[in-house]
């Protein structure tokens, strides 16, 4: 009896010490990519590296590529998500929406390749070349469906009788939704927003067959870009050690823009939660 | 609302218990005090609990009756920012004590919640059995045996001999209680804390509830925690009314609910308040 | 199916009039139905574009080995890289699923208060980063983790078993499926921490009141009242271990045709999206190849929804009943 209560105690820490062990090895990667990234990328930094095109040994049409395609894709896909997270939040209590809940439930987790194939299929083919808009489409097609549920999820936060206030005082439904409920929601919703951006903005495998990568700036929407994703991934795999260098600074300039989002909402969502 | 008259009657007496090891209890709380983060919501607490007895513990809701009942099986511990001063003795060993581990004290008291809270993914069988798993103990006749004795001491047995393989939340919500206690009883433990038992029962199942805690008494000594003073009189032999985190009056039932000795209580008794 | 659907609406609306509020209403439900849409032209596309490779091969196109490209002798069967999505994404669970499930009871269960919150944010910084950075990392580092201490010492001691040979590159099966682990584990992770976070306190109570130590009320009844959100997590994860392209692709090998069928652990591989990633460019516009990579999409697109639509079963049933036994 004491051996079996000695054993279980026993079991019991072991289980303490494996469950830490867990959190130790998730995190090990996490610390090894950005000491890495710094360490192996921060080398090239350099004014030059930052602003120059590909022919004077920079990446500054990856970098104006990625910022453009962030801006056309925001441009092309938040409107659209917010509005559809608007109507599946306010006017969603029947199976039509509940049906466009879970299509875009499952949109949000689709392989983004398969979006690249499909945005290849109906705008490279149709315009016949490669180009920024078609990328930017592919990757609206990836964010449109996280913003619709961030959205929701936002607004389903707002609580109800801040609504029924407005609609008492005389205001239409959409007055109230435009005027009280999307103000009152406006931190989750930016948050989530700009989270959603953040990953758009690593996106790799949709715009291998969009945008193709270019070592110019940019050429106009119907042309090839350049972004930091591609610039990385088509670095890193040549043999040249100089070209592999550059991989890291771009993917310093890349990762310091996603953790910069992701830290600061995090921050700023923690900060608001205090008050 | 609690006047500053009424606290200053509270301060003005004396501990009826003072923390002297009393050889003949079963169970004895010695100055135990409670915080959870800052806010100290025991102060000073002194309660013996003799074999064979059913104590109950009543005051008006938030008075730390519950938090003192869960004192005793040391369940306060799993309330985060929980911190305990004090003693508490468990056959004149304090269960406090450094080498002494919970897990070792609760199945010496058992306890009972105010809702029931079977298992909902073990069966019947398992709920009661599952105790006694955990110690290695393997399903054989004997554990069989232990499962039909604890159910029938629980006056459960007849009711769910058929559906032993049912799951325990597949019951009414009395014989789920009732499938607590015998989930308690399956241990073989030597007090029972009940807290506030038959709050979440009707009146029928709370009868039977009632008519149990009286017989468990001849095996175990019996803590109840409850607000309701009928109950309390009904079922128990000593009562101990608290009041704002500080036992204010304990003694034989009969003569709380008869002849109190402090204002409070008998303002609580004949319902001025709480 | 979205015309009928509005339909409803107007007949819902018993005097149905064109005011503000309607004309506000059918907009955002007309921008809703994006997400139909979406999923329509994806699955249009994908389809019509795999036609001439799915009426010049059939069924030999999923169950075949070959992969040849050049005209006159095309050959084009899939076989290899779903086999290669499979095993990348098994071992992907079989690493990720313990690690995540530790975490998740490490912070529900164990951690101290003030540890979750930055903990939590750590693991979610792990869903931050983007995949190609996962893969440069892969191939410049993590691959030599796992080559040096882990593909080396096996296959030296165990090589003569065909399962543990290997070519000594670290660029296979195995990296990729660990570092889809990594990368999985967010997913998981904060599923079931939601899971967990979920179970009735009252459960814990009763089994800590019958002097079950910490470990075993987690193991017997709190995992035990999760297993079906738990489930939910694991075939999210493998939903995401599945589609992930990038660092699969920069880690896996890149084999082709019969050479990428996972025969050992350490053999270099494809995945359905790795195939696509690499050669999709490759392939002239119209071609039968092209076609062909764009039915590998297809064959990836029903994986990826089997799976999904699997999960959000699993996960609606969890959150309904289970969030009326918590009340």
């Amino acid at each position: 009896m004491m051996n079996r209560y000695g054993f279980r105690k026993f079991k019991n820490r072991l289980f303490f010490i494996i469950c830490a062990l867990c959190v130790v090895v998730a995190v090990i990667p996490l610390v090894s990519i950005l000491f890495e990234v710094v360490i192996r990328g921060a080398p090239q930094l350099s004014l030059n590296f930052l602003t120059a095109p590909a022919a004077k040994g920079g990446i500054g049409q990856a970098i104006q590529g990625t910022l453009i395609l962030i801006g056309l894709t925001s441009i092309i896909g938040i409107p659209i998500g917010v509005l559809s997270g608007v109507y599946l939040s306010e006017f969603g209590n029947n199976r039509y929406a509940q049906s466009l809940r879970t299509i875009n439930n499952i949109l949000t987790q689709f392989p983004s390749i398969i979006v690249g194939i499909t945005a290849y299929g109906i705008i490279v083919l149709a315009l016949g070349a490669f180009s920024a808009i078609a990328g930017a489409i592919a990757l609206a097609f990836i964010l449109i469906p996280i913003v619709t549920r961030t959205t929701e999820e936002s607004l389903k936060l707002v609580p109800n009788n801040l609504r029924e206030a407005s609609l008492a005082l005389g205001a239409h439904n959409w007055r109230t939704t435009l005027s009280v409920v999307l103000p009152a929601a406006k931190n989750g919703l930016v948050t989530g927003v700009l989270l959603a951006v953040a990953r758009i903005a690593g996106e790799t495998a949709p715009l291998i067959m969009t945008i193709l990568g270019s070592r110019y700036f940019f050429q106009g929407f119907n042309q090839p870009m350049a972004a930091l994703p591609l610039e990385i991934w088509r670095d890193s795999l040549q043999p040249y050690p100089d070209l592999q260098a550059k991989a890291w600074g771009a993917a310093l300039i890349l990762i310091l823009m996603v953790l910069i989002i992701n830290v600061a909402v995090r921050l700023a969502s923690r900060s608001r939660m205090k008050t | 609302m609690m006047t500053t008259q009424e606290q200053n009657i509270s301060k003005t007496i004396p501990n009826q218990y003072p923390p002297i090891i009393d050889a003949a209890a079963k169970m004895q709380a010695i100055n135990v005090d409670v915080w959870f983060g800052q806010k100290q919501v025991l102060k000073s607490v002194n309660l013996t609990v003799k074999p064979n007895t059913v104590t109950a513990i009543i005051g008006p809701s938030g008075c730390g009756k519950s938090t003192f009942l869960r004192c005793f099986n040391r369940m306060h511990e799993l309330v985060p920012n929980a911190k305990m001063a004090g003693q508490i003795l468990l056959d004149g060993e304090n269960i406090y004590s450094r080498q002494i581990d919970p897990v070792q004290i609760r199945r010496r008291v058992g306890m009972v919640f105010q809702k029931p809270n079977p298992f909902p993914t073990m069966s019947i069988y398992d709920n009661v059995a599952a105790g006694l798993k955990l110690t290695g103990v393997k399903k054989d006749k004997n554990l069989d045996e232990i499962v039909r004795h604890s159910l029938e001491r629980a006056t459960l047995w007849e009711e769910v001999k058929e559906d032993l393989k049912k799951p325990g939340t597949s019951i009414s919500g009395g014989q789920q209680q009732r499938l607590c206690i015998a989930r308690a009883i399956a241990l073989q433990p030597e007090v029972i804390l009940m807290d506030e038992p038959c709050s979440a029962l009707d009146p029928i199942a709370t009868a039977k509830i009632e008519k149990l805690v009286t017989e468990l008494k001849q095996d175990y000594a019996v803590v109840i925690v409850t607000h309701n003073m009928q109950q309390a009189s009904r079922v128990s032999d000593y009562t101990a009314f608290m009041y704002l985190g500080e036992l204010i009056e304990v003694g034989e039932t009969r003569q709380i609910f008869e002849n109190p000795k402090n204002k409070l209580t008998e303002k609580y008794i004949t319902g001025e308040f709480g | 199916m979205r015309l009928s659907n509005t339909q409803q609406l107007f007949s819902k609306t018993k005097k149905f009039k064109l005011t503000g509020d309607n004309i506000f209403k059918i907009l955002a439900a007309v921008v809703a139905a994006s997400a139909l849409v979406i999923l329509l032209i994806i699955g249009y596309t994908l389809a019509e574009g795999s036609v001439p490779v799915l009426r010049e091969f059939g069924l030999s196109f999923f169950f075949g080995q070959q992969w040849n490209p050049i005209a006159g002798k095309e050959a084009f069967s899939i076989l290899p890289y779903v086999l290669g999505t499979l095993a990348t994404s098994g071992i992907a669970l079989l690493i990720g699923v313990p690690l995540s499930l530790g975490i998740a009871i490490f912070l529900v269960e164990m951690a101290p208060r003030s540890l979750r919150l930055p903990i939590s944010y750590l693991v979610e910084l792990l869903a931050a980063v983007p995949s190609v950075i996962y893969g440069l990392w892969g191939l410049f580092v993590f691959r030599f983790w796992m080559l040096n201490y882990i593909e080396t010492p096996v296959s030296t001691y165990l090589g003569w078993i065909p399962f543990f040979s290997s070519s000594l590159k670290g660029l296979n099966i195995f990296t990729a499926g660990a570092i889809l682990a990594i990368m999985i584990i967010p997913t998981i992770a904060s599923i079931s921490k939601e899971v967990l976070s979920a179970v009735p306190n009252s459960i814990r109570e009763g089994a800590y009141s019958i002097g079950a130590t910490k470990w075993e009320v987690i193991q017997h009844w709190v995992l035990s009242y999760g297993r079906s959100g738990i489930f939910g997590a694991i075939i999210l994860g493998l939903g995401r271990a599945v589609g992930e392209t990038m660092a699969v692709t920069m880690l896996i090998g890149n084999a082709i045709g019969p050479a990428a069928m996972p025969t050992s652990l350490f053999s270099s591989s494809q995945t359905l999206a790795s195939l696509i990633a690499n050669g999709f460019m490759e392939a002239p516009r119209g071609s039968l190849a092209s076609s062909a990579y764009i039915g590998a999409g297809l064959t990836l697109l029903f994986i990826s929804l089997l799976i999904n639509v699997g999960a959000h079963l699993v996960m609606t049933r969890v959150f309904k009943v289970k969030g009326g036994a918590v009340e």
